[in-house]
Formats: structure tokens, C-alpha cells, sequence
């Protein structure tokens, strides 16, 4: 068995130990919750200290199980350079996500067994190399999700908001999932697989035609751009993860939401690299839509949560200026934003969410002055606004640099934009959130306020900032396991374009008198 | 002649009759009962479907057995079917044992009747040809016309009668006036020989019209677009056990004819209309979705959800490949246990209600954890959530269609339009959920008690749809070579 298949059983293990305690026992509930997401932490730093990149074996760790043979479907699960940072950085945030989950006080079984589930299929949705557990395991994540939102959710808006993204969220899994089948049936009858390796081996050696490409790619570029919040799809974000429940704007917004951008650097990139190709210019333009565009959203926020799910929707658009530079720079840089911004989705939710869960409001307008209540939350809630925008020594520093270094050569408009938009409108918002919430006099109705004291409370807190800390100032830790498979990948997409002309004959019948 | 090929059927006639006969000297107290005896037979019969010695031709490689003069076909797709049946009709006979208390009189009379309607379904799965075709179809819809009003006392159930038995007989109508067409163009009403002279007639405007309204008959059956508009009423109406019947057993009746029909006899139509099915399969799943959102009446509900499947479901045919027919009868499959599970928890929280509202379901989750749980996985695999039996089922629905695409891009248009249906499916499937867990008008928090049929069914239900969800493996493969038939 591999290190990864306990990793993404243990919280479907847990999930149904949680079934089986009767609901009274809330604190036996909560400690299986912890441990199981505990221990995956301890697997996953363990693997990713132990991983070295040796070229020879593709994925390490991996192991398979047939399941559908005449489909070609198997549980096959292995880590590379480009999934193990997110492995990592899913069991760390679902750790953090059950420690913050304290807040929840109805209904805590129920919670528990959706969380666990939830945690378990994002955890698959990153371990799996077989295309269909990936789309499998995402949607598992999916359901939670909704339920989650609708039942233990915040705010006036929280059913519409519920609607919104289940209807979003489907609708952009199940067009996404139109274009891997479209990928898969590219293969022939007999050795169709839904197999990674399988796809990857067979793809190198066998392009798809470019009429499907030009098909398939937007396909999965708007299905799965839905799901990452692309703009102009990204519309369910904000107001989703603002009546979300702490751990479950934490979890989607740090870790389910990359999934998208995992799938495009996974399938759609190396596949379809010509049709990849004519589409980076219109990639290059959306990110900017998330970029400024969202950034001047965030500027008007009047609500704290709001504010963070806007700047969560506007670091996206890195990512995508990552992959749209098609270098192995970008894409090593996109990878490192994917990893911290995880780190820091999940650590903006969980302060929000404790300030929330104090002041029983977000609206900036009322707050103020909390740093003299909260020191420690009030210096987390700095440093994660600080990383934010783009501080150097926060890992999201080290990711958005390399993307825009390596995005110069391709696009120098589009990124000298994209920089104006990361350093002017990111601080401007980010700083103005600072000053809304902490800084200024603090008005009398924050007396009863009080910090997280106890050691306890502060793990998690610790733990998300920590891990941003170290790979902020030990980035090569990340790009060293990256730059192979990445530059796998790239070898693939960045194929020169198929000449048309290939299809015609190669010996046209001309005679020479 | 080789009538010993027909022994299951012979023996659910019989079992039928005798149920009739045993009437008469069972104390009354008792009579519910009765129904457990008839399960009992028909658990026999799918025990035997797989050892008897008359099939023996089949399971030693033989591909088809004929009796009557090429009238009744037995292959693997007929067998599969009959099976399906078979155990559709022992869990909704368990389902008429709890509710025999809501029947007033002639219990027995209802289990036979059942078991009649079964008998059509089995002749259903064997027609060769179109006399077959249609004897067998009456049977199914005139009991259905009985069972539907069986709730002499409810203006609802006799209103549904009355509606299944106008529109039942008016698609009867038209489908026999089809074959009338088909005959006299061809002057045979055996699918082989149509079949061998389908070349030629394909020319004939008589022919093809005879054809059009044999399919409008079929899609009567199945509840699909045009010939929807009895669905939800009768859904509505009907006794609970009955509705489940007719959701699962007479739908997958009609579409193993639709299989029949359309491979074994005329597969020159389609393609000379290469998008009638797929018209009907996109504005069934539309319309079924789009109606079900307000519904605040379970049955009403699952009526439209029903229609919206039938879409699904002739996805695959429409996709007239191999895949595609695996696809459907894995998705019945899966359809069985999810229906029947979703019957047998409404039927018992209706118990002494007056009416099926949505709002029966508040605090249900408190009252009796068991059913929530199989309403919720019910309405999981309706949606198609995974590891659930749905999701298999929609995937390989998919992706025969997707399949087909490469070559006629209305294929593509059809799978955008499923993806519009899932996702507004979601909405009302999920406002199920929401009403089982979340809903806070809860009156009545006392628990419910199950009562054991009901709580095997139930268990039955789970695991089938669990089993499906995870494993569906062995089934894609008996559905594999049962659709090997139709593909030469």
C-alpha cells in the first residue's frame, strides 16, 4: 500500500468512525476528526522531506489497483514534483480547517462526517493519477460543500448563495468532464485508459488531431476555469465563501479551487499543446480580468470576507499568467502561487473567521482598533495581509515573481499590468483592510472581545503562517521537486505547432517532364 | 414450437392464477399475506432463470433460442431483462404487503394483478415481432389501468385511472395503427424479415410513417417527450407500490422494445431520421427538469423526474452503438434500486397522511435516521453524485454520446443539454435533502417505526445502489454481453 492511500483513507476511515459515535459524544467526535487529519500532516511532511526527484521513476509512491478494466478506469495513485507541494499543502489546511472547526456548535456529528468527507475527496482529487477518481474524487468534495454552506453557512444571502455555487460548481464539473471524455475517446479502441501515464505515454507519441483540439480545449479551459473562479465565471466566489462556514471557505478556497488549475496543467496543457497555444493570448487577457478587474472589486468591499474571497479570485489570475507564459519559470512560479495561496486562502479564512466569530459581524465600517483586543489574531490577520500583497519573505512573493519573470518575455504588457495590479490595487486593499479592522479607536461594543490564548488555539494560525514562512524563504525547496515534472509537462505542451500541411500527403502526385 | 423456453413466464401465469384461486379459502385476516407467498414464487423463478435446463442452449454459447415461429426470442438481453423484472416486482410486492392496510378490499386481486403486469414486462423482453410487441404491452398497461384507480375511496387514484386509461389507450391507438402501416407495406410483422427488407420499404412514406407512430407508442411507455403529459398526474395518483412499479418496471419495459425495436426491426428509420431520438431526448430531459423545480408533491416530483430520465436514458439509445445500449441497462439498473428505495421511504412516511407534500419530510432525519439516509442516497443518485449508482450510469450515458459526436455534432448539443439538466436537477433534488435535514418547521418529532419488509427493502436498495456506485464492474459486463445481441 502506498504512503498515499493511507493519506486519503484515513479521513474516509474517520468519516465513518464519526457515523458510528452517537452524536452526544461531540468531544470523541471532534478528536477523531483531529487525529485523522493529523496524521495525514505527518505523512505528507514525511514524503515530501523523503522525496528526491531522481529522474527514472515518473511518480513516486505510486500504486494501482484495477477497477473498471474494460473501461481502462484504475485507483492509481502516485505524487510528482507538481502534485506533492499541494499534498502537502491540502493535509496541512485540512488540519488547520478541523482545529478552526470549534465554532460549529449544532449538529457537530453531522458536520464532522461531511468535513471528513469533503477533506477525503480533496485529498483523492490531488493523490489520484487516474483521470476519472480525479473528477470522482472532486465532485465527492463538491457535495459537502453545498450542503455545508447551506446548513452551517452565515448571512442573509446564505441560500442564494448556496444555489449559486452548486449550480456553478456542477455545471463547470460536468463540462470539464465533456472534455476528458472528448480526451479519452482520442484513443483507440483497446487501449483507452483513463490512466495518467497510460494517456500521457500514449499522447507523446500520438498527438490529437487539431480539429478536436481546438474542440476539447475550451472545453476544459471554461469547465475547469469555473471551477478556479476564472473570470468572467468568477461570480460565485466571493459571496460563496463569504456564507461559507470557516472550514469550508478554508478548505474550497485553499485547496478544492486549485484542482481546476491542477487538471489544466495536468490535461489540458501537455494534450492539447496546439490549440493550448492559440488560446494563451485570450488565458493572458482573462487574468488580467482577475487581476485588476477583481482587484478593483476588493477595493470596494465594505465586508471583510468579501474582501478576502475577492482577493482570492484575483490571485488566480497568477496562476493562469503562469500557464499562459508556457515557460518553465511561469509554471514553476504558478505552481508555488498554487501551493501559497493555499496556505493563505485558508489562513485569511480561519482569522475572518474567528474575528466573525467574536464580533458577530464583518462589516469594516463597525470594526476597528481590534488590535488592541486581538493581539495575536490582529499580527496573523498583518502578516496574511501583508503576504497578500506580495511581501518578499511570504512564499506568495517567491510564486508571483517567477511567473511575472517568466510571463515577461511572452506578454510585457499584460504582465507590467498584472505587477501594477498584484503591488498598487493588492496593497491598496489589503492595507486599507488592515487599517478598517485593526487600526483606529476601538469602539466601546469590542470590550467583551478576547484573543486566541490558549496554545491550542494558536496551532493552527501558527502552523499556516509557519509553513508560508519556509517555503517564502526556502522557495528551491519547492522549485528543486517542481522543475522536473514541470519541465515534463512542458516538453510536451511546448511542441512546435503541428504544421497543417502534415494531413495533406506527404508525396504529392506532381510530375516532373 | 418450443414452448418450454417460455417456463418463467408459465410460471408467474401460473402463480398468478393461483393467487386468484387462493383467494377464496383464505381468511381475510390473512390475506395480505399472500404477497410474501407470491414473492416467494417469483424469488424461485430468478433462481431458476439461472440454472434452467431449458436455457441450457444459452448458457453453452448459443445466442438465440426461438419459440412460436420466431414470435418469442430468448437471449441474454431478453434474460437480463426478465431479471430486472423479476426483482422490481419482489421488492414492489413487499412494498404491497405494508401497504395492503391502505387497500380496502381485494388484496389478492392486487398482488395478481402485479404479477399479470410482470408477465407482460417478461413478454416484453422476448418480442420478436410485432403482434408479440403489442400483446404484450396491453397486458402491462390494461393491469396498470386497474392498478392505478386500486384506491376506490381517493378521488386522486380514480382520477389517475381514468387519465392512464385515456392517454394508455389512445398511444395503444396509434401504435397499432403503426403496425397496421408497418404490415401492409411489408406484409410480415416478424422483425427479422422487416428487417431483411428494410432497404426497400425505407422508400415507402407509408412505411416510414407506420414506423413514427410505432415509436410514439413506445415513448408513451417510457414517458418521454411528446407523450409525457400523464406522467406526474398518475405518478401523483396512483398507490404507492404502483407508481414504483410503473417508474421501474414498465419504463424499462418499454425500453427494451425501444432496443428491440429499433435494432432488431427497423434501424433504417433512424437513420433516415438521425435526430428524432435525440429531439426527444433533449426536450424530455428539458421539460422534466424545468417542471420539476416547483413541485412541492413527492410523487408529483419523482413523476417529472421521471420524464427527465426517460431523457437521459434515450441518450443512449439515440447514441445506437454498443456502448450506448450498456449505458441504458446499466443506468436501469441503478434507476431500479434508486426508485424503489425513494418509493419505499415515501409510502411509509405517508402512513395516515392525507397528501405526499414535501413538507412531510421536516425532522425526518430525527425521526428515523434509516430513511432519511436512503431518501437522501436515493436523491444523491438521481443527481448523480459519486459513488452512487446515478454517476456510473450518467458517464457511460455520456460518454456513448460523446462518443458519437466526432460524427454529428448534434450529439454535443444533447450532452450540453444534459449538463443544463443535471445542474437544474440539483436544485429540486437537493431541496429534498435540504427538507430531510434542515427544515425548521418540524411539527411532529416522534420517531417512526419500520417495520422489517420495509427496512429490507430498504437495505436491499442501499446496497444495490452502493454496490453499483463502487463496483460497477460485473454489471457493465452482463450488460456488455446482453446488449451483444443487437450488434451482430
Amino acid at each position: 500500500m502506498s504512503l498515499l492511500t493511507y493519506i486519503l483513507g484515513l479521513p474516509f476511515l474517520g468519516a465513518l468512525l464519526v457515523l458510528m459515535i452517537p452524536g452526544n459524544f461531540k468531544f470523541i467526535i471532534r478528536s477523531v476528526a483531529q487525529l485523522v487529519t493529523a496524521i495525514p500532516v505527518l505523512l505528507a511532511v514525511w514524503m515530501f522531506y523523503n522525496f528526491n526527484s531522481a529522474p527514472g521513476v515518473e511518480f513516486k509512491y505510486d500504486q494501482m489497483v484495477s477497477w473498471i478494466p474494460s473501461l481502462g478506469i484504475s485507483y492509481h495513485v502516485g505524487v510528482d514534483g507538481i502534485n506533492l507541494g499541494l499534498v502537502l499543502m491540502a493535509t496541512v489546511v485540512a488540519f488547520a480547517a478541523v482545529c478552526v472547526s470549534n465554532e460549529i456548535k449544532v449538529r457537530e456529528k453531522e458536520y464532522y462526517f461531511l468535513l471528513l468527507i469533503m477533506i477525503g475527496g480533496i485529498f483523492g482529487a490531488f493523490c489520484c493519477l487516474d483521470v476519472f477518481f480525479l473528477y470522482f474524487f472532486h465532485e465527492l468534495a463538491l457535495i459537502p460543500t453545498f450542503i455545508m454552506i447551506g446548513v452551517w453557512g452565515r448571512g442573509m444571502n446564505r441560500n442564494y448563495a448556496t444555489f449559486q455555487i452548486t449550480i456553478y460548481l456542477t455545471i463547470g464539473a460536468l463540462i470539464a468532464l465533456f472534455g476528458l471524455i472528448a480526451v479519452y475517446l482520442q484513443i483507440p479502441v483497446g487501449s483507452r485508459t483513463f490512466d495518467l501515464m497510460g494517456m500521457t505515454n500514449y499522447f507523446r507519441a500520438h498527438p490529437i488531431a487539431l480539429n478536436s483540439q481546438h474542440f476539447i480545449f475550451p472545453l476544459l479551459l471554461f469547465g475547469f476555469g469555473i471551477l478556479v473562479s476564472l473570470w468572467p465565471f468568477h461570480t460565485w466566489a466571493p459571496l460563496g465563501y463569504g456564507s461559507a462556514p470557516t472550514a469550508t471557505a478554508m478548505l474550497h478556497a485553499g485547496v478544492l479551487k486549485k484542482f481546476g488549475l491542477y487538471m489544466l496543467l495536468r490535461i489540458a496543457l501537455p494534450f492539447l499543446p496546439d490549440a493550448a497555444q492559440s488560446w494563451l493570448d485570450i488565458i493572458a487577457v482573462l487574468c488580467l480580468g482577475n487581476i485588476v478587474y477583481c482587484g478593483f472589486v476588493a477595493m470596494r468591499q465594505k465586508d471583510l470576507n468579501l474582501l478576502i474571497g475577492n482577493s482570492s479570485v484575483a490571485h488566480m489570475g497568477f496562476v493562469f499568467l503562469g500557464f499562459a507564459s508556457l515557460s518553465l519559470i511561469g509554471v514553476t512560479g504558478a505552481l508555488i502561487v498554487m501551493v501559497a495561496h493555499g496556505f493563505l486562502a485558508a489562513l485569511t479564512f480561519a482569522l475572518s473567521g474567528y474575528i466573525y466569530k467574536q464580533t458577530d459581524t464583518l462589516d469594516m465600517k463597525e470594526m476597528g482598533g481590534l488590535l488592541r483586543k486581538l493581539p495575536f489574531i490582529g499580527c496573523a490577520m498583518i502578516m496574511a495581509m501583508m503576504a497578500g500583497c506580495g511581501l518578499p519573505g511570504f512564499a506568495n512573493f517567491a510564486g508571483e515573481s517567477l511567473v511575472l519573470f517568466g510571463a515577461y518575455s511572452n506578454f510585457p504588457v499584460m504582465t507590467a499590468i498584472a505587477i501594477w495590479g498584484a503591488l498598487v490595487i493588492g496593497a491598496i486593499y489589503m492595507l486599507r483592510g488592515v487599517r478598517n479592522v485593526l487600526h483606529g479607536p476601538l469602539s466601546e461594543k469590542w470590550n467583551g472581545v478576547v484573543d486566541a490564548s490558549s496554545a491550542w488555539r494558536r496551532v493552527p494560525y501558527i502552523l499556516l503562517i509557519g509553513f508560508l514562512l519556509v517555503f517564502g524563504f526556502c522557495p528551491s525547496l519547492l522549485t528543486e521537486k517542481i522543475k522536473p515534472s514541470a519541465q515534463a509537462v512542458l516538453n510536451m505542451a511546448q511542441r512546435p505547432v503541428q504544421p497543417l500541411l502534415k494531413k495533406a500527403p506527404k508525396h504529392l502526385p506532381i510530375r516532373v517532364k | 414450437m418450443n414452448a418450454s423456453l417460455m417456463i418463467l413466464e408459465i410460471i408467474v401465469g401460473i402463480a398468478a392464477l393461483g393467487l386468484l384461486l387462493v383467494d377464496l379459502w383464505m381468511p381475510v385476516s390473512q390475506k395480505k399475506f399472500l404477497g410474501y407467498a407470491a414473492a416467494a414464487v417469483l424469488g424461485i423463478v430468478l433462481i431458476y432463470s439461472f440454472y434452467a435446463p431449458q436455457f441450457s442452449g444459452l448458457f453453452n454459447g448459443q445466442t438465440q433460442l426461438f419459440a412460436f415461429g420466431n414470435m418469442y426470442v430468448l437471449d441474454p438481453l431478453a434474460l437480463y431483462f426478465k431479471r430486472f423484472f423479476l426483482v422490481a416486482a419482489i421488492i414492489v410486492l413487499f412494498m404491497a404487503v405494508e401497504f395492503a392496510d391502505r387497500i380496502d378490499t381485494g388484496i389478492s386481486e392486487f398482488y395478481a394483478l402485479i404479477l399479470f403486469a410482470l408477465l407482460g414486462m417478461m413478454y416484453a423482453a422476448s418480442a420478436n415481432d410485432f403482434v408479440m410487441v403489442f400483446v404484450s404491452l396491453e397486458l402491462i398497461t390494461v393491469t396498470f389501468y386497474v392498478l392505478t384507480s386500486y384506491q376506490r375511496a381517493k378521488q386522486a387514484s380514480l382520477e389517475a385511472g381514468i387519465k392512464y386509461l385515456i392517454l394508455g389507450a389512445l398511444s395503444s391507438a396509434v401504435l397499432v395503427f403503426g403496425i397496421a402501416l408497418v404490415f401492409g407495406v411489408s406484409g410480415t410483422t416478424s422483425f427479422p424479415r422487416i428487417l431483411a427488407q428494410n432497404q426497400t420499404l425505407i422508400g415507402s412514406p407509408i412505411f416510414l410513417l407506420g414506423s413514427l407512430m410505432v415509436l410514439c407508442g413506445i415513448a408513451f411507455k417510457i414517458a418521454a417527450f411528446p407523450f409525457q403529459s400523464w406522467a406526474p398526474d398518475v405518478y401523483q395518483g396512483s398507490p404507492g407500490p404502483v407508481t414504483a412499479f410503473l417508474a421501474v418496471g414498465s419504463k424499462a419495459a418499454g425500453f427494451v422494445l425501444l432496443l428491440r425495436i429499433l435494432f432488431g426491426s427497423l434501424p433504417d428509420v433512424v437513420t433516415h431520421w438521425p435526430h428524432v431520438l435525440i429531439i426527444i431526448s433533449g426536450i424530455s430531459i428539458l421539460y422534466g427538469n424545468l417542471c420539476a423545480i416547483p413541485q412541492r408533491n413527492l410523487k408529483r416530483l419523482l413523476g417529472y423526474s421521471s420524464i427527465s430520465n426517460a431523457g437521459y436514458i434515450l441518450l443512449g439509445v439515440a447514441a445506437l452503438s454498443r456502448e450506448g445500449d450498456v449505458a441504458v441497462l446499466y443506468y436501469l439498473l441503478g434507476y431500479l434500486f434508486t426508485v424503489l428505495g425513494a418509493f419505499a421511504v415515501i409510502n411509509r412516511i405517508t402512513r395516515g397522511q392525507e397528501n405526499e407534500d414535501i413538507s412531510l419530510l421536516a425532522g425526518l432525519y430525527q425521526r428515523s435516521p434509516l430513511l432519511a439516509l436512503c431518501l437522501t442516497l436515493s436523491m444523491a443518485s438521481l443527481v448523480g453524485v459519486p459513488s452512487v449508482a446515478g454517476f456510473m450510469g450518467k458517464f457511460l450515458l455520456v460518454m456513448a454520446a460523446i462518443q458519437k459526436g466526432a460524427g454529428d455534432p448534434a450529439y454535443y448539443i444533447l450532452v450540453f443539454i444534459t449538463i443544463a439538466g443535471v445542474g437544474i436537477s440539483a436544485y429540486y433534488y437537493f431541496g429534498v435533502v435540504r427538507a430531510i435535514y434542515f427544515s425548521k418547521n418540524a411539527t411532529d418529532l416522534s420517531p417512526i417505526p419500520i417495520s422489517l419488509p420495509t427496512r429490507m427493502i430498504i437495505y436491499v436498495c442501499m446496497a444495490g445502489m452502493i454496490y453499483l456506485g463502487l463496483f460497477p464492474q460485473a454489471f457493465i459486463s452482463l450488460a456488455s454481453n446482453a446488449v451483444k445481441v443487437l450488434h451482430g
